[in-house]
């Protein structure tokens, strides 16, 4: 009872990267709270899945196995969780800030009358005093998030209300196995007794997968452009650094939201999180929302015209000036400087 | 087959995407006044979806839900030049500092008084919070089917409707029966611009309040032209349980703000003539960082 519990998502057996790094914050944050860590499982054959959760320190994994279960749709995979959650009353339910987390977390917070914070960057056990009615809440969990476009930082807490929900987004938290034999508990759920014929409704007639071509995530360097590139034009200027530097070209999302790129180029709170060994931010201003998901960069360089962008604060290196002179010159003098 | 009867969610929100320079007090914070307020960008896509299924299904008509202050009115009036057909301002002191899940208990509510509806339609987020909750959180509120992340519409009969929603690694083809609630994507059409014919029919339409405090009469107006009014509810229209509204019904609170203040680091100025560029590509290729 009052465990903290982790919502892994599971497709064709595999459990995407973003759960098991929530198993292993969620391990961290266990340990801490003196509490034991679930992990929750719901899809198809789904036979052997432990030894890829149980590993991350997991005392107990519920696994819902039903053919009915997979692919993903809202009201099976919500009723599941929402008995589960009532059987069990975690006081922490994790999951990831997906497709399906943003979907499926709002709908189980709505039923269950608990608080959910969207997308977080960082999750820390607190005490919170309410001075009003003088009273003491002990080890509840800040939920930070950037918010109002990125210009605040604000720590949400769920003071009565459990559990306390959260949804965090792929690359935030780390990844790290800590026994392979690490004794938990399997549990398997009698599915028929969680979900009614009535919550399969919504149908999905058919479905592409379309594996992302591009890997932001795996570049060990970044070319990344915003609003101040100016146009998509210039856009390509930053292609072809990366072409020369093996990197990949990431967006802020004004530039996105600009059409200067794609939205699945879009690095930041709402997009990917990046971490490479360098990151170079072409015409970025540097709003919160942005930094979320790059700040942890190795190394940054800053191009801007604005000697003033907010950007140049966590930059390792600030060159003033305008995209379309900088970046030829980088390109001419790293093929001078190598060989 | 006969007109769906669609209702939009809607939220007039800062626009947070262009906090310019004049947007920033000295302190490094934002001064909020300065940013305009405008129809929350996916709420646009969501109502160019509810207009194009009223272009393909006669006698189907659009209302217009949202809850905000007095002045959210404005996004009905730009919802109506656009092709809705009415819109409900929910508006009372008593929503004042609701979370997602007060707001879409407010919303549920009130959606129980408008009377029947086959289709809810929102956007997928609000620019303002980018939680993505307040369309499935009613959704449930209501116990109705949800489908988030629609891009458009393949097809409606009398009993389902079948969509196609955008997911980060590809598509899917959905079917859902009705009544139903589905978000959508800002990777929907955009929406279509104001029609003129209707800019002229509705820039007298006004909520109660917003008559009241008018400095000119239209009072003869409003008695001829119903279609001028713009339905207000406060709390005292919907059923509810105080314990589940505004502050109070909000189990997230916020403890604490930081107001982004960025700090300095000791970044190397590196000059934009030949020379500074070809230092720091040498440094970088000999720190290993590339090459």
């Amino acid at each position: 009872m009052n465990n903290i519990f982790v919502y892994c998502e599971v497709e064709e057996g595999i459990v995407s990267e973003v759960s098991l790094e929530l198993l292993t914050k969620g391990r961290s944050l266990a340990s801490q709270l003196n509490c034991q860590l679930e992990a929750v499982v719901v899809g198809s054959g789904l036979k052997g899945v432990e030894k890829q959760i149980l590993p991350f320190g997991v005392d107990v994994l519920h696994i819902a196995d039903d053919k009915r279960l997979e692919p993903y749709t809202t009201l099976p995979h919500a009723a599941i969780l929402i008995k589960l959650f009532e059987e069990e009353k975690p006081q922490i339910a994790l999951m990831g800030a997906t497709p399906i987390g943003r979907d499926l977390g709002p709908r189980v917070s709505s039923a269950l009358h608990s608080g959910l914070t969207a997308d977080c960057t960082s999750l820390e056990i607190g005490d919170h005093e309410d001075k009003k009615a003088g009273v003491v809440y002990k080890d509840l969990l800040y939920q930070i998030r950037p918010a109002f476009g990125g210009n605040i930082i604000a720590t949400i807490i769920n003071p009565d209300c459990r559990p306390q929900m959260a949804t965090v987004r792929e690359g935030v938290m780390k990844k790290e196995k800590i026994n392979a034999n690490y004794p938990g508990k399997v549990i398997q759920l009698d599915v028929a007794k969680y979900v009614t014929d009535l919550d399969f409704a919504v149908q999905i007639i058919e479905r592409h997968t379309e594996k992302k071509k591009i890997n932001i995530k795996g570049a060990s360097i970044v070319v990344s452009g915003g609003y101040g590139v100016g146009s998509k034009d210039n856009f390509k200027l930053l292609y072809d650094l990366a072409a020369v530097l093996g990197a990949e070209v990431g967006a802020s999302r004004a530039a996105v939201d600009a059409g200067f790129a794609d939205h699945d180029r879009q690095i930041g709170q709402t997009g990917i999180t990046v971490r490479p060994k360098l990151y170079i931010a072409c015409g970025i201003s540097g709003q919160v929302q942005h930094r979320a998901g790059m700040e942890e960069s190795a190394q940054i360089i800053s191009i801007n015209s604005d000697p003033e962008a907010p950007i140049n604060s966590i930059a390792d290196y600030v060159i003033t000036g305008d995209i379309a002179e900088v970046i030829p010159k980088m390109i001419k003098y790293y093929k001078l400087n190598t060989k | 087959m006969k007109g769906l009867k669609i209702i939009v969610l809607a939220k007039q929100v800062p626009d947070t995407r262009n906090v310019g320079k004049d947007a920033m007090k000295a302190d490094g914070t934002v001064n909020r006044a300065a940013l305009p307020a405008i129809f929350n960008p996916e709420d646009l896509n969501a109502l160019e979806l509810a207009l194009r299924v009223k272009d393909t299904i006669p006698g189907t008509t659009i209302t217009i839900l949202t809850m905000g202050p007095g002045r959210a009115a404005e996004i009905i009036r730009e919802g109506l030049y656009r092709g809705a057909d009415s819109g409900v301002l929910l508006t009372d002191r008593a929503f004042a500092g609701s979370d997602t899940l007060a707001t879409s208990y407010a919303l549920a509510q009130a959606i129980k008084e408008m009377g029947h509806f086959d289709l809810i339609v929102a956007g997928r987020q609000a620019i303002d919070g980018d939680t993505a909750q307040v369309g499935p959180q009613v959704a449930e509120k209501l116990n109705l089917p949800q489908v988030t992340y629609v891009e458009e519409v393949l097809s409606i009969d009398k009993s389902a409707i079948v969509m196609r929603r955008r997911l980060d690694n590809g598509v899917e083809t959905v079917k859902s029966p009705f009544p139903m609630l589905l978000t959508v994507n800002g990777s929907a059409p955009d929406c279509r611009s104001r029609n003129v014919k209707m800019l002229m029919k509705y820039k007298h339409a006004r909520t109660i309040t917003e008559k009241q405090e008018a400095t000119e009469d239209y009072t003869h107006l409003y008695d001829s032209r119903p279609f001028l009014y713009i339905r207000e509810m406060t709390v005292a229209d919907i059923k509810t349980d105080a314990d589940q509204l505004g502050l109070t019904g909000s189990p997230t609170k916020v403890k604490k703000i930081d107001n982004v203040v960025l700090q300095a680091k000791d970044a190397k100025k590196m000059s934009n003539a030949d020379d500074g560029i070809n230092d720091l590509m040498r440094e970088l290729i000999e720190s290993h960082v590339i090459g």
